[in-house]
């Protein structure tokens, strides 16, 4: 099985967010760089369906500047066979980086493009599927389970209110979410090795998209909290809270 | 998942940048692991005083025994820096759970690669490298603590092999090993010289472990005694390039190393929850964290964990040039597990009453490391090694 | 002056729950472009719903049936959608199944696309969106530029009587390669919700005064129709009144749900060491000194007994 994994490097969960100079963008001083936590699942995914298939290859691909080499090699210590960092400045627009990714992936006879459901910084869940219908295949987001199988993929997905099922041919891009599988740990073997597996780098152009960043801001302070009433009869004024303000029910 | 820790360590002086990205991904697995798989356990195994074996598997997966051995016998084989870092986030965890890994890869490990035959390493070293084999390192006795040299432990020749007879006592893993390090004494009981490592598996007649009870530190680590009796081995059992007090010094000087990084663990651990209940902890309608008192205690706390860290940093890097003398790393255990026990019970008082609670770690650290500051050389006796060293004077 | 159009979603011949809503946001962008609203609705037959579109806003609605739309189809949507013609913008409301299709949408459309945006708006020839990033941590206003494709997320608009024609039209569905075969959908194990993974959590603590009480939560859980889990604090799980999977707090789970409800949870400081990052924190409790309400956003002082039943019943009411 030939299988590529398309990884981003996103700032850990935990970081706390402060918004740079320019407005648009976080600052990254002193901000811890991660492989995007939902891409591990697709990286776990591949390790072992190529593991399962006793033959076959693993290729993590990554588009951004050479920071991201750092990240790639995370993968390879996962367990990837090999990988390539698409170097080149991405753009916010989401399809003029499917449009790279694409261009990239089409000849290389992979039979599965697994990416993660979505980039924990931009939270823009829509690259993986672009590629899909870039390259004309079959594409199935936020797998929560995966079967192989004589050339074709059984997946299921969450929906509101139950679990939906589907298939599809290969070759296919699936994109994976929480619960699908639990990542490896990179073994400290593996860390050595990955220093030693062939990281290729591609010079990209990205096409100018239709997106601009106009602000980054962080979200109103919380206000302190306020007591509403005493006993049943201040429910009503709750729900209204938090249907009209807090946006939560 | 693998994504992020709960625990972002303590690095006020940017030692990160000092890291290569391969230490910094050592360091990084260890400590999601410790996250992933450790903490979840670790009070109940505390409060039970039993050792979770059943992390055994996923430490040899990850590679964290011995794993600054080569990697032609089944090791990681990293530099010292990186080994240190395994050291330093497993005790974050817990020093109980260092200590395995600090006997399974320093005391049982590099004796068989530092004096065991080539034979020897290749049957033992890849299977201890992957847990299937547990090793434990029999050196100190109810009596000869400080002084390892007057022990008693002797092996006496035969014509096929050796028998061994005595008592070892404080031996961590003892109950649950399968091969054993004993060192004894094969010629006259008061020469020191004598005295050489013998490979004993521990289901060979005559050897028996029992757990020592009623510890009150490092209760989730095993601590056994260990008794030979009339225990007969091959002649191969011998490490053969073994001889005299240097050779287990040797392997004690590999365990003080990754106990000096282990010492920089528990403290940033203890700090780490001080400064977040500091913050979280109102009186008087602030947060505990505004009161003079204990930001002297966090400021403290940091100055010495920062201290801490540049001077395990630089001994492993030193290490790595073969430049790790036997009194650099004892200034290094020394200061790291002392200053470590004093941010332990710095923080446990922070925390008030909730800090004797099991669900807090300080205090489960604090006591911890009271054992860290008596073993591998107590740290009076690396006072003295150090004073030798400055003076040129013995003051045993 | 440009169109917009809204692609609702149904399932099983049904609208799906936030069509109207979806419709809203139309009719507020297509006003500012100066435009009319058509609702597309792709179903195999007759799709119950359709005809309040009108009265919320939608000018015309595009009907396109085919059996394939029986289930959800993505290949269909889109060449239908691509047969229509241009429109200023699509809007697709962020479900799970719109999350899914908005980006083959746009992609097929050469488009750009705003996922799980609270705010969409004409702004100066481009489509300004205002969405969540950074875990919620911070918010990005973008730009859009031609004819995006933009995800609303669920809730982030209200429905609005805005009276409008609603004529109904059928449209083609052009011939398309159906790539992806849904074959169904079913209901969950009925394995409660994780409760680190709930967007809502109802908790309970030693007011509830007995084990059996955690039969109100349990109601009120239910009432968020299968997206809220029980917690509890540590008291009631060492006494047992739950098991430790719900236990919130220092030696539990830490949980960072949207919504947070502390039912006789006094507050103390292990437990709120599990909860305190909630999005939004309500705290029901008889003690109006009680440390909860310093964490809480909203609090209701009083007796549990009687508010959270009536809490209950104006939850599963808002969620009709």
């Amino acid at each position: 099985m030939k299988i590529a994994i398309c990884l981003r490097r996103v700032p850990d969960t935990t970081t706390k967010i402060v918004v740079g100079a320019g407005g648009t963008a976080i600052d990254e001083t002193g901000v811890k760089f991660v492989p995007n936590p939902y891409d591990e699942y697709a990286l776990e995914a591949a390790i072992a369906l190529k593991d399962a298939a006793g033959a076959g290859e693993t290729v993590v691909v990554a588009l951004g500047g050479d920071a991201v080499q750092e990240t790639l090699r995370t993968a390879l210590a996962m367990g990837v066979d090999r990988a390539v960092h698409l170097q080149g400045t991405p753009s916010a627009d989401g399809l003029a980086n499917a449009r790279v990714l694409a261009d990239h992936l089409k000849d290389g006879g992979y039979d599965l493009v697994l990416f993660g459901k979505l980039a924990v910084d931009d939270y823009g869940q829509q690259v993986g599927a672009m590629v899909a219908e870039l390259l004309g295949v079959p594409c199935a987001t936020a797998i929560t389970s995966l079967a192989v199988e004589g050339g074709r993929a059984k997946v299921t997905r969450e929906v509101e209110g139950g679990v939906e099922a589907a298939e599809c041919a290969l070759p296919a891009v699936l994109t994976c979410d929480k619960g699908l599988n639990t990542p490896r740990l990179p073994s400290l073997k593996g860390i050595m090795a990955a220093k030693k597996k062939p990281l290729d780098i591609v010079p990209v152009t990205v096409p100018a998209g239709q997106v601009t960043v106009v602000s980054l801001a962080l979200p109103p302070e919380r206000a302190a909290g306020k007591i509403l009433g005493e006993g049943a009869a201040a429910v009503p004024a709750l729900v209204a809270a938090l249907t009209s303000d807090a946006k939560v029910l | 998942m693998a994504g992020s820790s709960e625990f972002t360590g303590v690095d006020f002086y940017d030692v990160d940048a000092l890291l290569s990205e391969e230490e910094r991904a050592v360091r990084d697995t260890v400590r999601q692991w410790v996250d992933d798989a450790l903490m979840p356990v670790i009070g109940d195994c505390y409060i039970e005083g039993r050792f979770p074996k059943q992390l055994i598997p996923g430490m040899a997966e990850l590679g964290l025994f011995g794993a600054n051995l080569p990697e032609e016998y089944g090791c990681a084989g990293l530099n010292n820096v990186a080994y240190g870092l395994i050291m330093q986030e497993l005790e974050r965890g817990d020093s109980g759970i260092r200590s395995f890994a600090s006997v399974q890869g320093a005391l049982v490990m590099y004796p068989i690669y530092a004096f065991g035959s080539e034979a020897q390493k290749q049957h033992w070293l890849p299977k201890l490298a992957a847990g299937q084999e547990i090793g434990c390192f029999g050196l100190t006795e109810p009596d000869y603590g400080s002084n390892p040299g007057g022990m008693i432990t002797t092996a006496r020749e035969t014509a096929d092999g050796w028998v061994l007879n005595g008592t070892k006592m404080w031996i961590t893993n003892g109950s649950q090993a399968t091969v054993s390090i004993i060192w004894a004494k094969t010629g006259d009981i008061d020469d020191p010289k004598s005295v050489r490592g013998f490979i004993v598996p521990t289901n060979t007649p005559g050897f028996t472990a029992k757990d020592q009870k009623g510890k009150l530190s490092l209760r989730a680590s095993d601590t056994s005694e260990l008794h030979l009796q009339d225990v007969h081995v091959p002649k191969d059992a011998l490490l053969p390039n073994s001889g005299g007090m240097k050779s287990p010094l040797m392997c004690l000087t590999q365990a003080r190393y990754g106990i000096a990084w282990g010492g920089v663990g528990a403290a940033m651990a203890c700090y780490d929850e001080a400064r977040r209940y500091a913050g979280n902890r109102i009186m008087f309608g602030k947060p505990i964290g505004a009161t003079q008192i204990q930001q002297e205690r966090l400021a403290d706390m940091l100055t010495e964990i920062t201290k801490g860290q540049l001077l395990a940093l630089q001994l492993g890097r030193l290490k790595d040039q073969g430049k790790a003398t036997p009194a650099r790393v004892s200034l290094a255990k020394r200061n790291n597990v002392n200053m470590a026990t004093e941010i332990a019970r710095e923080a446990r008082r922070l925390l008030g009453g909730n800090g004797i609670l099991v669900e807090y770690h300080s205090m489960r650290h604090m006591a911890n490391l009271e054992s860290v500051y008596t073993y591998e050389g107590t740290h009076d006796m690396h006072s003295l090694i150090l004073g030798q060293e400055i003076t040129g004077l013995a003051a045993y | 002056m440009a169109n917009v159009l809204a692609v609702l979603e149904q399932r099983n011949g049904a609208l799906r729950k936030g069509a109207a809503e979806l419709l809203a946001a139309a009719r507020q962008l297509a006003d500012q472009l100066g435009g009319s609203v058509d609702a597309l609705v792709c179903g195999s037959g007759a799709v119950a719903g359709t005809e309040s579109l009108g009265a919320h806003g939608a000018d015309r609605v595009l009907t396109a049936t085919d059996a394939a739309f029986a289930q959800y189809a993505p290949e269909a949507i889109v060449a239908t959608v691509k047969g229509l013609g241009a429109y200023g913008a699509v809007l697709i409301a962020a479900t799970a199944t719109g999350k899914d299709l908005a980006p083959r949408l746009a992609a097929a459309m050469g488009a750009a696309c705003g996922m799980d945006v609270t705010a969409v708006s004409a702004a100066g020839g481009a489509i300004r969106v205002v969405r969540p990033v950074y875990a919620g941590k911070a918010i990005q206003t973008l730009d859009l530029a031609g004819t995006p494709v933009v995800a609303v997320r669920p809730g982030a608009y209200a429905a609005v009587q805005a009276g409008k024609a609603g004529a109904v039209e059928a449209v083609t569905v052009p011939a398309f390669s159906a790539r992806l075969m849904v074959t169904g959908i079913t209901a969950p194990e009925r394995a409660s919700l994780d409760v680190a993974e709930a967007r809502v959590v109802v908790a309970g603590g030693r007011g509830l005064g007995e084990p059996q009480h955690f039969a109100l939560l349990e109601q009120l859980a239910a009432a968020f129709g299968g997206e809220a889990a029980v917690g509890a604090s540590r008291a009631v799980v060492d006494a047992g009144w739950i098991g430790h999977g719900a236990q919130v707090g220092q030696t539990g789970k830490t949980v960072a749900p949207e919504l947070y409800i502390a039912v006789g949870v006094s507050g103390a400081i292990q437990h709120l060491a599990g909860m305190r990052t909630a999005k939004v924190i309500v705290a029901i409790n008889r003690d109006k000194d009680a440390p909860i309400f310093k964490v809480a956003d909203y609090g209701i002082v009083g007796d549990l007994f009687e508010i959270v039943p009536a809490l209950t019943e104006a939850v599963a009411k808002a969620k009709q």
